[in-house]
């Protein structure tokens, strides 16, 4: 196997993105990153694209062919496939590409993700999501997607193992570094009583305590590492892209306050990256739910069962305030979730961090960083980190 | 929201709560599952129906307060995972209670409700849903 190089990202500004079509924002990330890169594009050999649900959101299936269509790359006939794992969609398409290139299949790889949701009303959207779950033995009992975080959350309130408050500076933390991301879908710092007194969505869960619908899109491009220099003085190695399962069901698990598709995948990606948890030092982790920040932190061995909490309440997840950084970027919750968009902007941000590129947002001389992206309730997690050369 | 062949075809589990028992390990699944994903390959074709307990308690609970359409009229209303008498986790939604007074630990026991229908002159889709016992 090869080891594999970030060579050029892009991302599009995640929000309510009205004036642009889904596949307007798809290009649109995918010719910064070609142009971050250095390439021209007749380079790229290979397409992946994560996205979770364009046949519903915006009617249109088949969007592997459109991409390559719309990127200008059906013209050379370059193989395109799109990946679908629910919000861990990016993640998996990621992992997909890199696997591809390490495997000496492909060279030069172009993954993307992205997702359309704001064209239809929320009641549909949150449907849609809702289905990310077991369709047929939770939602369609009338349980919705935010009402099983909501009783991961309140379980893990009964156990002891954080507060409600604890929970809430989840989103407190996101929404500091999202102020400092001008592409995040809110820039706006709150307080852990905007977050306390924010309207019920699935108690004990509130409106600030989830992510919000959005529109965006992110791409990476990649290649051997060996080749690299030849496009480009700011690349960033792909250390480990691990990947576990677990079952569909949340209901079906032994403790829920604990995603073992998470513990599996970083002892993987770990092990894979010859390092452990206390090497991260700077980390994106799917927020979707606040409590979601929670399970992140200690399952991927940066804190112990119980003290993930703490540190979020403290701040001692911002940049500068301790060893690691936790989504920098905003996270989910403020820079935005276009569900197939978020695992490759979650590199897109690692990938920044380890060039020095993240602006006000920089983690200090970070050598490793870590993404993990998560879909459904910890049914399918991929833990990638990269190292800075 | 579901065709008629959809949910009529699950009947034993959303009516009997009719899940499987694994032959070779005697554990216990609900809803029906092929294999049993401790044994895998000795337990192909041999899994047994197996009707879970109604009985159980709350493991834990949400009150919805944003719900897709069919249970909109119902909002806000509670949801939990139960742990029924013989082990089994199931989730659904619970009924016929204070919400104030869901807790975990509660003691519960499903019962035969309306789940969702295919519009005013569609088919009506029953389950099972969960009281306080």
């Amino acid at each position: 196997m090869r080891d594999v190089a970030i060579i050029g990202v892009g991302v599009t500004r995640f929000g309510e993105i009205w004036n642009k079509s889904f596949r307007a924002i798809g290009i649109e990330a995918g010719l910064k990153a070609i142009a971050d890169a250095g390439l021209a594009g007749d380079e790229i050999d290979g397409l992946f694209i994560g996205n979770m649900s364009a046949g519903r959101f915006v009617n249109q299936q088949h969007i592997d062919a459109l991409i390559a269509d719309y990127s200008g790359m059906a013209s050379n006939h370059v193989p395109a496939v799109r990946v679908e794992a629910g919000d861990a969609s990016g993640g998996v398409a990621f992992r997909q590409a890199v696997m591809a290139v390490a495997s000496g299949m492909h060279d030069t790889v172009l993954v993307g993700g992205a997702e359309k949701m704001t064209d239809l009303d929320d009641a549909s959207v949150n449907s849609i999501v809702d289905a990310t779950a077991d369709a047929e033995w939770e939602a369609a009992m009338g349980l919705t997607f935010p009402s099983l975080h909501a009783m991961i959350a309140r379980r893990i309130i009964h156990d002891g193992i954080a507060t409600r408050e604890e929970i809430a500076s989840v989103s407190v933390n996101s929404h500091a570094h999202g102020a400092l991301n001008p592409d995040a879908q809110f820039r706006k710092a709150i307080t852990l009583d905007t977050v306390l007194k924010s309207g019920p969505v699935a108690e004990p869960l509130g409106m600030f305590d989830c992510a919000p619908i959005s529109d965006g899109a992110a791409a990476v491009v990649l290649c051997p590492l060996e080749k690299a220099k030849e496009f480009t003085d700011s690349y960033v190695k792909v250390a480990a892209v691990a990947q576990a399962s677990d079952t569909l069901a949340l209901f079906q698990r032994e403790d829920i306050t604990t995603y073992g598709a998470t513990v599996a995948a970083a002892n993987r990606a770990y092990e894979a990256a010859g390092i452990t948890a206390a090497d991260i030092q700077v980390a994106e982790v799917h927020d979707n739910y606040t409590v979601g920040g929670i399970l992140a932190v200690q399952d991927l061995g940066f804190a112990k069962r119980g003290e993930a909490g703490k540190t979020f309440l403290e701040g001692g997840y911002q940049v500068g305030a301790g060893k690691l950084a936790v989504n920098t970027s905003g996270g989910l919750k403020a820079r935005g979730h276009p569900i197939g968009a978020t695992g490759v902007a979650q590199i897109v941000e690692i990938a920044q961090q380890m060039r020095g590129a993240a602006d006000k947002r920089q983690v200090a001389n970070p050598r490793y960083g870590l993404a993990q992206s998560v879909g459904g309730t910890g049914s399918a997690v991929t833990v990638s980190i990269l190292e800075a050369i | 929201m579901a065709s008629i062949a959809k949910e009529w075809r699950e009947i034993p589990g959303r009516y009997n709560l009719e899940g499987s028992k694994c032959p070779v390990c005697g554990k216990v699944y609900f809803p029906k599952r092929g294999i049993c994903p401790e044994c895998r390959r000795e337990s192909l074709g041999k899994m047994e129906d197996y009707s879970v307990s109604r009985e159980g308690e709350v493991y834990s609970f949400s009150i919805v307060h944003e719900a897709p359409a069919f249970t909109s009229k119902l909002k806000p209303y509670a949801v939990v995972m139960v742990r029924t008498t013989d082990g089994i986790m199931i989730s659904g939604q619970l009924v016929d209670v204070n919400l104030e007074d869901v807790r975990i630990g509660m003691p519960v026991r499903a019962v035969l409700r309306r789940i969702s229908d295919d519009g005013p002159s569609g088919v009506i889709h029953y389950g099972y849903k969960f009281v306080p016992n």
